[in-house]
């Protein structure tokens, strides 16, 4: 199963964030620079949640944000942003979050492929902690076993 | 059997717990169907649904149906999916 690129301008370490708007923003400026989205991506994202709640935390200290496909996506791609320190989504059991992924995907069609790769890789469940311990943009490919 | 996975959009958080809620569901032997969708959609597809899995943030979107409606915390464990479903189903 293939993951969406995640090369090295799409991972962002030890940022810092005030808020969860301003983490999940910083996921939308790191598909910007790899050039899998346009700029108004991350409002989207930030949309998604404002909508929906904050179940973009699927899990313990990570957060999933994504938007649907549409003409701010330019290419499926990922993003993998690690905060300095984390931040609150507002989740029941989830919070705080230290790791965000954004995600941008083309076609919906193609999404099942692309989050059963990250389930493979998320399903160990120390892959959260490593990613947020990584000290470097190889080490958090390393882990998500994707091509740069 | 059908089980539904909802999320806000109908891919990213929803594709998650479908893949691995097929995984836990082979492992425990269920033949079951399991359709990722948003919330737009549920009702044409959790129409004949058995199981509903999704964050706390849908139940009351969900509102009224016939089916089993689990709330799943960590969308990455698949012993937390393998618990709940099986509690739901009674095997």
């Amino acid at each position: 199963m293939t993951l969406p690129p995640l090369p090295t301008e799409a991972i962002v370490l030890g940022a810092t964030a005030e808020d969860w708007r301003g983490a999940v923003r910083l996921a939308g400026d790191a598909l910007v620079a790899s050039g899998a989205a346009r700029p108004g991506y991350a409002g989207e994202m930030i949309r998604m949640i404002e909508e929906h709640g904050p179940y973009v935390v699927i899990a313990p200290g990570l957060a999933l944000a994504h938007a649907r496909p549409g003409p701010e996506v330019l290419a499926d791609g990922l993003a993998i942003v690690t905060l300095a320190s984390p931040v609150e989504f507002g989740h029941p059991h989830n919070d705080p979050v230290h790791v965000v992924l954004g995600l941008a995907i083309k076609t919906a069609d193609e999404h099942l492929a692309a989050v059963a790769s990250l389930a493979n890789v998320f399903n160990d469940s120390t892959a959260i902690e490593d990613i947020a311990a990584a000290a470097s943009a190889a080490e958090v490919q390393a882990i998500m076993r994707a091509d740069s | 059997m059908k089980v539904v996975t909802i999320c806000g959009a109908g891919i990213g958080s929803s594709g998650i717990l479908k893949v691995n809620a097929e995984r836990v569901l082979q492992r425990l032997d269920i033949e079951a169907d399991v359709v990722a969708a948003d919330l737009a959609s549920l009702t044409e597809v959790a129409a004949d649904a058995q199981v509903i899995l999704t964050s706390a943030e849908f139940v009351e979107a969900i509102g009224a149906t016939y089916a089993d409606v689990i709330v799943i915390e960590n969308y990455f464990d698949t012993n937390e999916l393998a618990e709940k479903l099986e509690a739901a189903l009674g095997s």
